[in-house]
């Protein structure tokens, strides 16, 4: 089993935990992983992304080839098309966050970024910091896209909430708790909406 | 994968120092270089065994504090981004003609496609001009492992070694066997010592000890454990890869097997015989590397007009950037691929100053103050403010390298451009602004230099900066009048009387500096989440 990701969204939104639970996951598999992060001036609000690969086999390149991608994960609706140009035309899947983060002057109509999104064939959706905050921390929006992105990542459900156990281990009881909510809330949506 | 860590290759470069007894690790921070150091920070292995790991001022401090460090017979890294090099060049070029005496290698972390720089300078041509060895991993493991390899080599030769690395090798993570970790040295000082005395009779004799140790070096690289000749069936084309390219070479043969001989490099001098046999056996040659077309322009000398060699300067690669899997597809005659079409209501979001960041205030009082003036009369420098560049603030017209602002400001005023103005960070300051500082001070240039002082290197991601608290002390020192060293919050609620200090010290013909003091935000968020873990 092999999967390449493209992680996007803007500086400070968490992107890198989220490969880093998808990364947890993987190894305990004991699969092969090569993510390569975004550091410096970009974090600053900037757009960043990840390339976040993850096979049974040995990986070769840190950076996926073009249209090559299995799944684009993006926790900004925009961000999320900014690199279309790396998911596969005939397998590929885009799970995003349709709540914009607006840091620009010339951010585009959100209705057009959106009705872009749904035109794609295969697309998951959804308003995840409504349902960070339905889950009780609404800091947890990555976790929810995470959770709507998790049946197309070639892992078992149970593997993720694993990995939130350990990824949230010295927060306490009650932050794994809502995590594992944000989770479960953005499976569902992805389980109804494939 | 019993013992395999996830790291990245900075990461890597720092557990292999570790491993291999390292005593200390200088550095100034420097993307993508800034988590070597910040690693052995929070190692706790490094803080039981007292290892030197506090932040330099510049990296030619670094660089000097690592070879005084390996005079005393103790192993040392110091660890930079390239064009920190640049400000280390002095000591590093030097050092190859002292010598090491303890274990030092020279980290320099490069930037192709200038993620996070002003340039995408290569560092093996440093390492080229210096003759010192380099090492180039392709992977993790290999950064790891080139670590011990380095050391080793360093103390053999008694030689700096350069370990040269590209932005994404610095920031991807991958798996990373450990093998069995060294102790420390025990302090010894060279043989001989006077081998540190540069005195032309003395340095002549250590220069020519160098051109004969190259001949050896380059013996070396012949039976390097990274110079590998891989045959391939089909002669038409050599290829030779280095570094990170190996990567994307591989990738686009998912079996892994390439029809054709290829020569892989991870340390230089190049090995001149197996470079030799790539010539002789194929027909022509594709020359694949991350950064300036170093190997490429070697090989053209080699044998001018005899072989045709394809790479960055035909075009086959694009002369400037990263390479990536599509490059070298496009290079090997392979099919390319390609995804989706990005919908053309895309539109750029480029970097920007963080709400509530002291810099936007302070750029908002500048701009008041010189709005009634012709334009182009702030000098700055960098770090977080550069971003005053753009929009909405467009607030500076210069950024060239650190401490260039006070300089440049001077010169311009030299020349008649008065009010002229200088913006520098409080770290960029102490970093290389000093002696600006002191340049003008002599002089009586009538310029006007703001500090701005967010106490920490922001940029970088937060590090300690080297004046923190003491910003007036030092200007004071360097003759600074102290009626006209002026403090000012920049906040809101104090934007008039900030326009009003501005006002007069920009009228002030004679130095002045304002330092707009307030802590950078993402500092303070850091500093609350970890004090309230």
């Amino acid at each position: 089993m092999k999967k390449d990701i493209i992680l996007a969204g803007v500086g400070g939104q968490g992107i890198i935990s989220i490969a880093a639970i998808i990364g947890y996951a993987a190894l305990q598999e004991k699969m092969f992983l090569k993510q390569s992060e975004v550091h410096g001036m970009s974090q600053r609000g900037g757009d960043v992304m990840s390339n976040l690969r993850i096979s049974h086999e040995e990986i070769a390149s840190d950076l996926i080839p073009f249209g090559q991608a299995d799944l684009i994960i993006s926790v900004e609706p925009l961000e999320s098309l900014r690199y279309l140009g790396y998911l596969s035309p005939q397998t590929g899947w885009l799970v995003t966050n349709t709540t914009p983060f607006n840091n620009i002057s010339n951010y585009p109509e959100l209705d057009t970024v959106i009705a872009a999104i749904k035109k794609l064939p295969r697309h998951i959706a959804l308003d995840a910091d409504t349902l960070a905050k339905e889950a009780g921390s609404a800091r947890s929006a990555n976790i929810v896209i995470l959770g709507a992105a998790s049946p197309f990542l070639g892992l078992a459900y149970e593997k993720f909430e694993d990995a939130i156990r350990f990824t949230f281990r010295t927060k306490g009881e009650d932050v794994i708790g809502k995590n594992l909510k944000a989770l479960k809330l953005g499976r569902e949506f992805a389980d109804k909406n494939i | 994968m019993a013992n395999k860590l996830l790291l990245l290759g900075d990461e890597a470069i720092a557990l292999g120092a570790l491993d291999a007894g390292l005593s200390g690790i200088y550095a100034y921070p420097g993307t993508p270089s800034t988590e070597i150091t910040e690693y052995v920070q929070h190692s706790a292995v490094a803080k039981e065994n007292n290892i030197h790991c506090s932040w330099s001022t510049n990296e030619k401090t670094a660089m000097e504090a690592a070879l005084g460090m390996s005079y005393a017979g103790k192993r040392a890294m110091v660890c930079m981004k390239h064009v920190g090099l640049n400000v280390a060049a002095d000591p590093f070029i030097n050092s190859a003609i002292t010598g090491a005496n303890g274990g030092l290698i020279v980290v320099s972390a490069d930037d192709p496609s200038m993620h996070s720089s002003q340039n995408e300078q290569d560092s093996r041509f440093y390492g080229k001009f210096a003759m010192v060895p380099i090492l180039e991993p392709s992977s993790q493991q290999e950064a790891y492992d080139m670590v011990h390899y380095g050391f080793n080599f360093s103390e053999k030769y008694k030689i700096p070694v350069l370990l040269r690395i590209t932005t994404r090798m610095a920031h991807s993570r991958s798996g990373v066997v450990r093998v069995a970790s060294r102790e420390q040295n025990t302090m010894h000082l060279p043989d001989d010592l006077r081998q540190f005395v540069l005195l032309p009779a003395i340095a002549r004799k250590r220069y020519k000890n160098l051109l004969a140790s190259h001949l050896l070096f380059i013996e070396e690289s012949e039976n390097s454990p990274f110079n590998t000749y891989i045959d391939g069936p089909d002669k038409s084309m050599g290829i030779l890869v280095s570094g990170i390219a190996l990567n994307y070479l591989m990738e686009n043969f998912p079996d892994r097997k390439i029809p054709y001989p290829v020569l892989k490099i991870g340390q230089y001098p190049l090995p001149r015989k197996l470079v030799e046999k790539l010539i002789d056996e194929c027909g022509e040659l594709l020359i694949l590397e991350d950064g300036y077309p170093m190997i490429e322009e070697l090989i053209s000398g080699y044998v001018p007009g005899v072989k045709k060699i394809r790479g960055r300067f035909d075009g086959t690669i694009p002369r400037t950037g990263e390479l990536n899997p599509n490059i070298l597809a496009v290079a090997l005659g392979l099919p390319d691929t390609k995804g989706l079409q990005v919908p053309d209501l895309m539109v750029g979001r480029p970097p920007q100053l963080c709400s509530g960041c002291p810099h936007i205030d302070s750029y908002k009082a500048l701009n008041e103050v010189l709005a009634d003036l012709p334009k182009g009369r702030v000098f700055s420098d960098i770090g977080c403010y550069t971003l005053g560049a753009l929009a909405p603030y467009e607030a500076i017209n210069s950024c060239v390298d650190m401490g260039a602002s006070i300089t440049m400001a001077k010169g311009a005023a030299d020349a008649g451009f008065i009010p002229s103005v200088a913006v520098i960070g409080d770290s960029t300051f102490t970093h290389s602004g000093i002696t600006g500082l002191l340049d003008a001070v002599n002089d009586k240039s009538p310029v006007t230099i703001i500090i701005l002082d967010n106490a920490t290197t922001a940029m970088t991601g937060g590090q300690d900066s080297a004046g923190t608290g003491r910003l007036e002390d030092i200007c004071k020192a360097l003759g600074v009048e102290e009626s006209h060293i002026r403090v000012i919050k920049p906040l809101k609620k104090y934007h008039e009387e900030n326009v009003r200090v501005m006002k007069e010290e920009i009228d002030y013909m004679g130095v002045s500096v304002i330092i707009p003091r307030r802590e950078c935000i993402v500092a303070i968020d850091k500093r609350m989440r970890q004090k309230f873990k």
